[in-house]
């Protein structure tokens, strides 16, 4: 032990979010294991209950509560912590704890800033002291100078010389930042931007030098080390977080990259960093005077988004070396956790290359635009690895699961390839494949043109195949035509019209897929998988071992690649070995992200305990799955029924876990199930019954289980009929989809027409389903597991929200509040009738509305669903470690094996949960004993994403989530909003409320605003209203009345401290005022209500409890989980 | 049309990939080296003298080839290298030629698309082992370069003489022995303002009576009890107790010289991610290596104590006399490629170099001072 330290409180990073996700569950799980192996306490903060550190065993106590200043000072008068660590939550827990500091909290209660002191995190955080500081060591960094006037603006421009970069004011989201290349250019840019702020920022442009970042570290002893380097595909001008990534940087030769690595240890001496820092450059890809031309951008005093792919890239342990340096370790103290043999002050050095590549979800987000640039709206991303580019960029490119079959798919819509969109790539490699040139294209985007040829060898491989329109997948000889090719990619001899075994090979080492091939070569699906069979092409696995096979590596750290020639895994060390496959759930993505990596890492970690040898497969650096000490063997890699094929062959396992990553691995069941993939749990047949949706109301309608009326249909005219029939409003949904992409309601015919163009694009396969949705009605979901159609334990939860919102958007509230026991009753026999129908094993979930004590069902998943880590954590049975003992149970005798014994301690947690709760023969379930009350919130992004509307509807628009606990609803559910960052409201609300019946509901809840003594201002026709029945408000006029004041003109001001705007979730979208006072809400960062049941909810919490009634109670305070 | 040509190792193992650069059979010594930068640099080091070089890092060739001035030495000295994927098409700034058309000028081959890093593991359980790479089936001999004079070879036939050209030049005068120097380390004492007298490795100062002030032991290639005339040098170098500092081969040769003894190593260093610890602290260096031999800990010369230790594997990275300025490093301060955390070595040298001329130490006290 290092120190005297004995109980440290961290700080985590709350609900996901744009820009700041899952990479601080994994950067404050690592934080957490050094700890503890050193036997300090931990105490967390962190109300992010999908997070793998939230769970049992990982910290000492965990609080799901905001992690705010006032939250984070109970807890530490309650805990009395000796320390606490900053860097591991993102900028939330950076932000908090620069916060607590400047209040003196720390300093009274004596709690000590591990790691980088919070002065140089102040330096980094404030532009001009760190820029100040950087000039004083002679570091060069983007000259700016703040101006007042166009003139001013002028002048300074001439003396920077264009091209300048404008900056307008921080609170307009950076609505009115721009490039000049001239002084026209910037007299409109100024003038525009000066009309609404007093001061704007002229600084010297660096659009389009490469941008490239390092990752160093630094520990007590001064030793430092830059762990990785990075280039970024998109040069400058384009958001990192938004960048194609590449590792190690590719273009930089040794002068560059050791100067810019120099100066980066320059950097964080001078600062007195002792862990992690990220330091961001732009280098001048043309220097006029042939020496270093760079600028620092930035640097980051934390573990970052950037620090968890270095991490990921290179095998180095980031956040956790840096929570040991933080305890006073010195690098040498610190062995590296890869090859266990060598220490961690080293600098990894990789023998593969590393892509990241973003996923945007913009297509979500109503009135949003599909381009990227200078601020951060992807919401997840992917890492791909391979031997060469080619290989790698095209993994990645499908790692996406956009849809996307390579970097060149025919299905990406078209758009120019110069405009930077989440595309670009794509387009430029079309354009490639097309015939423009690199150096057309290197000039109009600045993409370095050595990534360019490098797309350019997939594109022109392409073409060789396309030029033979007779290509035959038949069979030759072995060594009969092999074609030896450059790295050009062009085949010498591309005349063969045969599909070689060489030509094959070279098509698998650019990273093509088998059925991109197929489509290519005009053959039928699995033509080309079936053809790697014959000619004996398979990938071969790779380690990553930090040191370049240097060292012998003892981590099964893997991936795959066509450019090898022998497996590091050899096949004699992977027999006889119980090794179960679970699929993780790919990129985060709006639907899906850490709950299913919560649920991936459960299910290998169980498995483990249970004596089982667990593997997983994920391709998302930001998560825990993917750390190599989770599971016995991790393979970063694709998530797709191909590779997966290689890998289940090749470990020739148990069976492989699909239920546990949420959509993705789900999808994939099928066509694995054709390839002969053992599928565990609940058969592929009944996912299958269950997903297509034609099939499951059928079943449904077999069960005489009460569903929505539907109707499958093929062609639009049946539909708009069948819609006719049951009448308007109706849902729109295709098969097989994930967070109600191509959801919608279709108020008319006219809506039912547009609707159904959008949704057969999402899925060729399967027939869109058309129900009637039902308004008014209550949503309600059970989340349960099951054995051989035995229900084992289950949880229902409510929607505080009305049908007609996404689950995914929804605020769920358990144990249910507002349910009858009869509806109760009504869920638990249908669930039964389900699973004993589908014979479920494993996770499932089910969702219901309810209205009038009647019952329908709308959906149902066979696998776990977003909420499992919520009701885990919430009743305290781990439902995923009971769905894997049950779908591991049967596997043993399946496969002839003995089946490994069950834990005493798992054991008794299905025994008692069983007597408690078990629903057996038919037999109804007693009431869950519960003495408190969770909530679980959604988080939106929407500030993020420039110009989204801010609403909600059946299409998932939620990032993250939060989940908080308290005496009653009231208590939880406020913790839950100000986890999500909504303020409690002190002077005034704005309220506009659409719709005479939305009105006539919210007149009670705008009695209690009252009651409050909250100011009330209101647009004319809900200040009409309300006054007509007695309730005191202000009329403010809409934007478009041209009169003052408007609603505008207080949000700009901020005289408002809420906003509360409903509309019928169902009602045709607005696009004029509505729109303009949420966007103006949301961009001046005032807390914003959209939905009347929270509305309600809301200030009807806010009359029961004050903030001192909010509780700083730990979880294990309210659950004992078993 | 493109070439296939195969690597064949002492044990029969064969490696088979596409030819670049230069179409012929060459045969040398297998190494692997682990930098993911600076293969211009590499390539012409001097150190890689009969070796085949495999670069585990699988994408050579990006930034091609830079002009003559910012390579470590006029030539290619491996034999030929060894890549997982070439890159055809490069592009930086400094770019005046692609790797191939460089190797080809200088009859070097280039075979890509090797698993490169199975053949890494494959030397690094067997250690490093004779290889040759056959193209059109012309086979030859396996050659052990190790058995020749390598720094012979290598050094240069004559003394040079290096003003430099900076302002503030000190009047010191340096003896570089370049038994294979790199470039950059001529570069890092001239940058210092001193000028350096470059030479031969078997051309004695002191017989010339050249009025040096110390001397650095240079890099370079093969065993190092090849370079005797070089050893003899050095030994008199201490006796007329000159600061006498060497860099990689030269930390061997001051070993051999002042008494002490050298190993082959199993497999070498050479990587640019060495930590090497500076005994009696807590600072650990991230060093550029490329040995193949070692100096023997166990057998330090008389008055010497190891300086520097390998964090990884505890080997020898540097001794250092007790009292007299004799010391020497394993890895190579002046980098290139690699980190430069150690480029204060050449000041520290000068350092030594100027306390013992203030001292009187100098060889030739006489020696009017240059300005």
């Amino acid at each position: 032990m290092k120190t005297n330290i004995k109980k440290v409180l961290l700080l985590g990073s709350g609900a996901l979010q744009i820009g700041q996700a899952g990479e601080f569950d994994y950067s404050g799980s690592q934080a957490i294991k050094a700890l503890k192996e050193e036997g300090i306490e931990v105490i967390l903060i962190n109300p992010n209950i999908a997070t793998i550190q939230t769970s049992e065993n990982f910290a000492t106590r965990v609080y799901f509560l905001p992690v705010d200043t006032h939250f984070v000072k109970e807890v530490i008068i309650k805990e009395k912590p000796d320390a606490i660590l900053l860097s591991f939550g993102g900028q939330t827990a950076l932000n908090c704890g620069l916060a607590l500091e400047k209040q003196g909290i720390l300093q009274k209660y004596n709690v000590k800033v591990l790691g980088t002191p919070t002065k140089a995190i102040e330096t980094t955080e404030d532009r001009q002291r760190f820029a100040d500081l950087l000039r004083s060591i002679n570091l060069l960094t983007p000259q700016s100078h703040a101006v007042t006037s166009v003139k001013d603006a002028l002048a300074t421009a001439k003396k920077i010389s264009y091209p300048v970069m404008i900056r307008g004011g921080y609170s307009l989201g950076g609505q009115d930042s721009g490039v000049a290349n001239n002084t026209e250019e910037l007299e409109t840019i100024a003038k525009k931007a000066l009309a609404k702020t007093s001061q704007i920022l002229i600084e010297e442009s660096v659009a389009g030098w490469k941008e490239i970042e390092y990752e160093v570290v630094r520990d007590k002893y001064d030793n430092c080390i830059t762990v990785c380097n990075m280039e970024n595909l998109d040069p400058m001008g384009i958001h990192t977080g938004e960048s194609v990534v590449v590792a190690p940087s590719q273009t930089l030769n040794n002068f560059e990259y050791h100067k810019l690595r120099e100066i980066a240890i320059k950097v964080i001496r001078k600062l007195g960093i002792v862990g992690e820092c990220n330091i961001q450059y732009a280098l001048n890809p043309n220097p006029k005077n042939s020496e270093l031309d760079y600028r620092i951008i930035e640097v980051n005093a934390r573990l970052s988004r950037s620090s968890a792919l270095a991490s990921k890239a290179t095998g180095y342990p980031l956040a956790y070396v840096a929570a040991k340096l933080a305890l006073g370790y010195g690098l040498t103290e610190i062995k590296n956790s890869v090859t266990r043999k060598t220490i961690a002050c080293f600098e990894p050095a990789l023998d593969y290359i590393v892509v990241k590549f973003p996923r945007w979800d913009l297509g979500k987000f109503i009135k949003s635009q599909p381009i990227i640039g200078s601020s951060m709206q992807s919401v997840g991303e992917v890492m791909a690895i391979g031997r060469n580019f080619e290989e790698t960029i095209q993994k990645a490119a499908r790692m996406l699961d956009t849809g996307a079959d390579g970097i060149i798919d025919e299905k990406i819509p078209e758009i120019d390839y110069k405009l930077p969109t989440p595309w670009r790539l794509f387009k430029i490699t079309e354009a490639l494949k097309k015939g423009v040139s690199v150096s057309k294209i290197a000039k109009e985007t600045k993409i370095d043109a050595f990534f360019l040829d490098k797309l350019k060898n997939i594109a022109d491989y392409e073409n060789v195949l396309s030029r033979h329109s007779d290509f035959s997948l038949k069979l030759l000889p072995e060594g009969l035509s092999r074609i030896k090719t450059k790295d050009s990619g062009v085949p010498r001899n591309a005349g063969s019209p045969r599909m070689t075994k060489g030509l094959l090979l070279q098509a698998k080492q650019l990273g093509f897929s088998d059925s991109r091939l197929d489509y290519l070569t005009g053959q039928k699906p699995s033509s080309t998988y079936n053809l790697r069979a014959k000619y004996n092409i398979h990938p071969v696995v790779k380690q990553i071992d930090t040191l370049a096979a240097e060292y012998p590596a003892e981590t099964n750290y893997l991936y795959l690649t066509y450019n090898g020639a022998t497996d590091d895994v050899h096949k004699s060390s992977i027999i006889n070995h119980k090794s179960v496959i679970v699929l993780g759930s790919g990129p985060y993505r709006i639907g899906s992200s850490v709950e299913f990596d919560w649920c991936c890492v459960t299910c290998a970690t169980t498995a483990k305990s249970l004596g089982y040898s667990p593997i997983i497969i994920n391709c998302n650096p930001e998560t825990v799955s993917t750390d190599y000490d989770m599971a016995d063997k991790l393979y970063f890699e694709e998530l797709t029924t191909e590779t997966v094929t290689e890998i289940y062959k090749k470990e020739n396992p148990l069976g492989i876990i699909v239920s546990m990553g949420g959509q993705t691995p789900n999808n994939l069941s099928e066509e694995l199930s054709v390839r002969g993939v053992k599928i565990l749990g609940t058969s592929q047949k009944s996912i299958d019954n269950a997903e297509d949706r034609n099939k499951f109301s059928k079943l449904c309608d077999d069960l005489g289980i009460d569903q929505p009326q539907w109707a499958a249909q093929k062609d639009i005219k049946s539909a708009i009929e069948f819609a006719d029939k049951i009448g308007y409003p109706v849902l729109v949904r295709p098969s097989y989809v994930l967070s109600g992409v191509a959801f919608n309601i279709a108020l008319d015919k006219k809506d039912l027409q547009s609707y159904l163009k959008v949704a057969s694009l999402v899925s060729e396969k399967y027939p869109v389903v058309i129900s009637k949705f039902i308004e008014n009605a209550k949503e309600i979901e059970i989340d349960a597991v099951a054995q051989n159609g035995k229900i084992l334990t289950f949880a229902i939860s409510e929607h505080v929200e009305n049908a007609g919102v996404h689950s995914g958007d929804a605020t769920l509230v358990l144990p249910a509040q507002k349910v009858y026991p009869q509806t109760q009753r009504q869920i638990e026999a249908i669930t039964q009738k389900i699973s004993s129908a589908l014979n479920i094993t494993g996770p499932f979930n089910i969702q219901f509305l309810a209205k009038d004590n009647k019952v329908k069902v709308i959906e149902c998943n066979l696998r776990a669903s977003r909420s499992f880590p919520f009701v885990s954590k919430v009743t305290g049975v781990n439902f995923i470690k009971l769905a894997t003992v049950a779908i591991l149970e049967g596997t043993g005798g399946n496969a002839g094996r003995v089946p490994p014994a069950r834990s005493a301690q798992l054991e008794s947690a299905i025994d008692t949960n069983l007597s408690k709760r078990a629903l057996a023969g038919g037999k109804a379930l007693t009431e869950p004993v519960q003495s408190y009350v969770a909530v679980k919130a959604p988080q939106f992004s929407f500030g993020r994403v420039k110009g989204a509307d801010p609403v909600l509807r059946v299409e998932m628009s939620s990032t993250g989530e939060v989940a908080t606990f308290g005496k009653d609803i009231y208590e939880a559910f406020l913790k839950s909003q100000m986890a999500t960052g909504l303020k409690m409201p002190e002077k005034s609300v704005f309220v506009s409320i659409g719709g005479d019946e939305n009105k006539n509901k919210f007149l009670e809840t705008a009695k209690l605003l009252k009651d409050l003594n909250l100011k009330i201002y209101a647009t004319s026709g809900t200040h009409a209203f309300l006054k007509k029945h007695g309730v005191l408000c202000s009329p403010l006029f809409k934007i478009y009345e041209k009169k003052k004041p408007t609603i505008l003109d207080y949000l700009t001001s901020k005289k408002v401290d809420m906003v509360i705007n409903v509309f019928d979730p169902y009602e045709a979208m607005q696009t004029g005022d509505g729109y303009k006072i949420r966007r103006a809400t949301i961009d001046f960062g005032i807390p914003l209500i959209i939905n009347l049941q929270t509305a309600e909810l809301f200030i009807k919490s806010l009359t029961q409890k004050k903030l001192k009634d909010l509780a700083p109670m730990p979880w294990n305070s309210y659950v004992k989980m078993h | 049309m493109t070439k296939t040509a195969y690597l064949q190792l002492s044990d029969g193992t064969k490696f088979e990939g596409t030819l670049f650069g230069a179409s012929k059979s060459v045969a040398g010594e297998v190494v692997f080296a682990t930098g993911m930068t600076g293969y211009d640099m590499s390539m012409t080091d001097p150190s890689y003298t009969g070796q085949i070089l495999v670069f585990t890092y699988p994408l050579i060739g990006n930034w091609g080839v830079p002009p003559k001035e910012f390579l470590e030495s006029g030539h290619i000295h491996t034999k030929a290298i060894i890549v997982g994927d070439l890159t055809t098409k490069p592009n930086h700034w400094q770019m005046q030629q692609t790797l191939d058309s460089w190797c080809k000028k200088e009859s070097v081959p280039i075979l890509s698309g090797i698993d490169t890093r199975a053949l890494t593991q494959k030397l690094r359980k067997h250690g490093v082992m004779l290889g040759k790479i056959v193209v059109e089936d012309k086979d030859i001999k396996l050659e052990d370069p190790n058995l020749r004079n390598l720094v012979a070879e290598v050094s240069p036939k004559r003394m040079y003489i290096h003003k430099s050209l900076i302002v503030n030049r000190t009047s010191l005068n340096i003896g570089l022995l370049n038994c294979g120097a790199k470039r950059n380390i001529l570069n890092e004492l001239i940058k210092r303002g001193v000028t350096v007298y470059e030479l031969p490795w078997d051309y004695d100062p002191f017989e010339h009576n050249l009025k040096l002030d110390g001397l650095l032991i240079s890099n370079g290639p093969g065993d190092p009890k090849m370079a005797n005339k070089s050893i003899a040098i050095v030994k008199k170098s201490l006796e007329l107790k000159l600061p006498t500092f060497g860099v990689c081969l030269g930390n061997q040769l001051l070993a051999l010289a002042a008494g002490g003894d050298t190993y082959k190593l199993k497999f070498g260093h050479r990587s640019q991610n060495q930590p090497t610890i500076e005994i009696g602290t807590k600072r650990c260096y991230i060093t550029t290596q490329n040995h193949g031999f070692a100096v023997d800990e166990k057998k330090l010369p008389k008055g010497f104590k190891p300086w520097f230790i390998n964090a990884n594997d505890n080997t020898n990275e540097g001794i250092k006399h007790e009292k007299l300025p004799f010391f020497s490093v394993q890895f190579h301060p002046e980098a290139t490629p690699g980190p430069t955390d150690t480029t204060w070595l050449f000041d520290y040298f000068l350092k030594e170099v100027n306390k013992a001329k203030q001292q009187g130490r100098s060889l030739f006290k006489d020696r009017p001072l240059s300005k």
